[in-house]
């Protein structure tokens, strides 16, 4: 580190640095969403397989999942909490692939050519797919609604579980920037988001109980960050039985859930924004 | 055709400090030498051309220059703020347009603008106003309001401009702004960048067309493999190439060489022979009427028919085959490794 740099940092304090960061965070999401707002047949497309999902785990598989933990009640209250975690995820894939396309078409380098904060492009980018998640989270409650299922503890739990599904989304964003800057081909990026991101949700208690797989596959199940997630999540829907059936209390699925949100962003806000400025 | 140029030409050397400064530039990427070594002064407010093959170089140059880049070795310097220690404070001060029209689709023109202007950190107010101003004076305020998908291809290459202007940039650097254009297009482009240099703008393009550098630029470098192998004004350049060029097209390909041999001797530099074609080339500088009737007066008598004669201005090839011995397309070929593992450096 020179000299120079130290007064160039200095001249500009960090309150004011993070300000602009947070406004051109703003200005690049308001750019992302534009995009749905033009071609509304992408938020159709985004919407069409998780309302699918719901439809069909609903019907094809709800007759045959027993062992329902209590306050479930039908299956139908068992999946909508996991199927939220799961679509979140899903829809984090986007975040690497719009990220991709940015750098393909050459944007990337007119906005790094700007005194443009480093941040913000990508922030601008997570933002922009926490809200399309949310809009994608709230149809599918929607649905889920026309189905059967029933938030069993109120609305600000329900707020509170419908929160938390984005903020896991938000999460995956981070880390689906950091591969997407990093593979760079479209293609690659959207091929190399499904080898993780299917075992991830799948083997964890979004779809089914957890007592239904073998043991070995129960164990990494157990620990999967999604299984909290979705525990969680239906401790918001589901009200206080099944809180008492998961043996921890709601303060401390809620911490843990939070714990690894932290982490996930801990670790991949900065690898991101590393990858991105090197790109 | 040569247009004539719209603006004085800066003949003089530089009497200020330059605005933009590289000395000694080097990238490398992997065993590709991209640069090697570059020097380049640029006056302020005058427009200064990059010319070059596709692979010479322009590019790394560029994406150095405008902080996208860090050398692996020498110092550059924009405006007083150097490209590396100093990137925050040098990117307030130009403005990048580069090869890919680098527009958002789904946004309307002024969007776009607008956008860039928020990102340049302009009040909303005044990057809306100078986005109305900047799509009236490149002819898209009809098509403001529309998104940028819709545009035509030279529509979106002036908005993307039009981009780079919306911070009014001191420094402006334009990565080959008419690759990929059809002529009109072209020559419309042409007339826009010598719009927005006249208010005293200082514009580094890079183009691999020579004529392009000779209506734009007041100086130009020449580049080849990441080194700057000529620099001047394009007159000085073309009194180095010569002139004019001859150009010779014998009917039978067993007697090229035969007629190589017959008018080679009428330059003193000699020129170049390619028995495929058929084609004898020669720089035939300012005399070039009196070295074509000599030529045609030789060949009648040695009995070789020409299937064709003519004159002509001389052209990047001609520049390169000059300075280098060596052909544009042999340089291109030579490298098609590099294209491929530097994506962002392949000009379309």
């Amino acid at each position: 580190m020179s000299v120079e740099t130290a007064g160039t940092a200095l001249a500009r304090p960090i309150a004011d640095r993070i300000a602009w960061a947070l406004r051109d965070g703003l200005v690049l999401t308001k750019r992302n969403l534009l995009r749905y707002v033009r071609i509304p047949t992408l938020l159709v497309f985004s919407t069409v397989q998780p309302v699918m999902f719901v439809l069909l785990f609903r019907y094809v598989f709800g007759g045959s999942i027993t062992g329902l933990p209590p306050g479930a009640r039908s299956y139908v209250n068992y999946l909508l909490p996991g199927i939220f975690v799961q679509t979140a995820i899903f829809g984090a894939t986007q975040t690497g692939v719009g990220l991709a396309e940015d750098l393909a078409s050459g944007i990337v380098d007119r906005f790094k050519s700007l005194p443009t904060s480093r941040s913000a492009v990508l922030a601008g980018r997570t933002t922009a797919d926490l809200f399309r998640n949310l809009f994608v989270v709230l149809l599918m409650t929607l649905v889920g609604y026309l189905v059967g299922f029933r938030f069993q503890d109120g609305v600000v739990k329900a707020i509170l579980g419908i929160s938390l599904a984005v903020l896991v989304g938000f999460a995956f964003s981070w880390i689906s920037a950091a591969i997407g800057l990093a593979i760079k081909s479209l293609e690659a990026v959207q091929a190399a988001s499904f080898v993780w991101i299917f075992p991830i949700t799948f083997a964890s208690s979004a779809f089914v109980p957890l007592a239904g797989m073998p043991g070995w596959l129960q164990a990494w199940a157990r620990n999967n960050p999604v299984t909290i997630w979705a525990n969680t999540l239906r401790a918001f829907t589901l009200g206080g039985a099944y809180v008492a059936s998961t043996g921890d209390s709601l303060l401390a699925l809620i911490l843990k859930s939070g714990a690894w949100i932290a982490l996930i962003l801990a670790v991949f806000v900065p690898v991101s924004i590393r990858v991105y400025r090197k790109t | 055709m040569f247009v004539a140029p719209a603006r004085p030409r800066y003949d003089s050397p530089m009497s200020e400090r330059p605005i933009i400064l590289a000395e000694g530039l080097r990238k490398s990427f992997g065993d590709v030498h991209a640069l090697r070594g570059v020097d380049l002064a640029v006056a302020p407010g005058t427009v200064f051309g990059l010319l070059g093959p596709n692979g010479a170089g322009k590019t790394t140059a560029v994406r150095i220059l405008t902080t996208l880049l860090h050398p692996d070795g020498g110092r550059a310097e924009v405006d007083g703020h150097d490209v590396v220690r100093d990137a925050e404070a040098l990117r307030r001060v130009i403005g990048l347009a580069g090869q890919a029209a680098a527009v958002d689709p789904n946004l309307t023109g002024f969007e776009n603008l607008e956008m860039v202007g928020r990102l340049y950190h302009l009040p909303v107010a005044e990057a809306r106003r100078r986005s109305r101003e900047v799509l009236e004076r490149f002819g898209l305020a009809d098509a403001a309001d529309r998104p940028a998908r819709t545009y035509s291809g030279g529509m979106r290459r002036r908005l993307d401009l039009g981009a780079s202007l919306v911070g009014r940039p001191k420094v402006l650097f334009l990565d080959e702004p008419t690759t990929g254009l059809d002529p009109r297009s072209r020559i419309e482009l042409w007339d826009v960048i010598r719009e927005l240099v006249k208010d005293g703008t200082t514009l580094l393009l890079t183009t691999q067309y020579l004529e392009e550098a000779d209506v734009l630029a007041d100086r130009i470098a020449v580049v080849d493999l990441g080194a700057v192998i000529a620099e001047g004004t394009a007159d000085e350049l073309k009194a180095q190439i010569g002139g004019e060029v001859l150009e010779i097209r014998v009917s039978e390909r067993s007697r090229v060489a035969e007629a190589a041999g017959a008018v080679l001797g009428l330059v003193p530099g000699g020129g170049k022979v390619d028995n495929n074609t058929g084609e004898v080339t020669l720089p035939v500088g300012g005399n070039g009427p009196a070295i074509l009737t000599e030529a045609v007066r030789r060949l009648d008598a040695a009995g070789i028919t020409l299937s064709d004669i003519a004159l002509r201005r001389p052209t990047l090839d001609d520049v390169f085959l000059q300075l280098t011995g060596r052909e544009v397309r042999e340089v291109e070929r030579a490298a098609p490794g590099r294209a491929r593992r530097r994506r962002r450096e392949v000009e379309p």
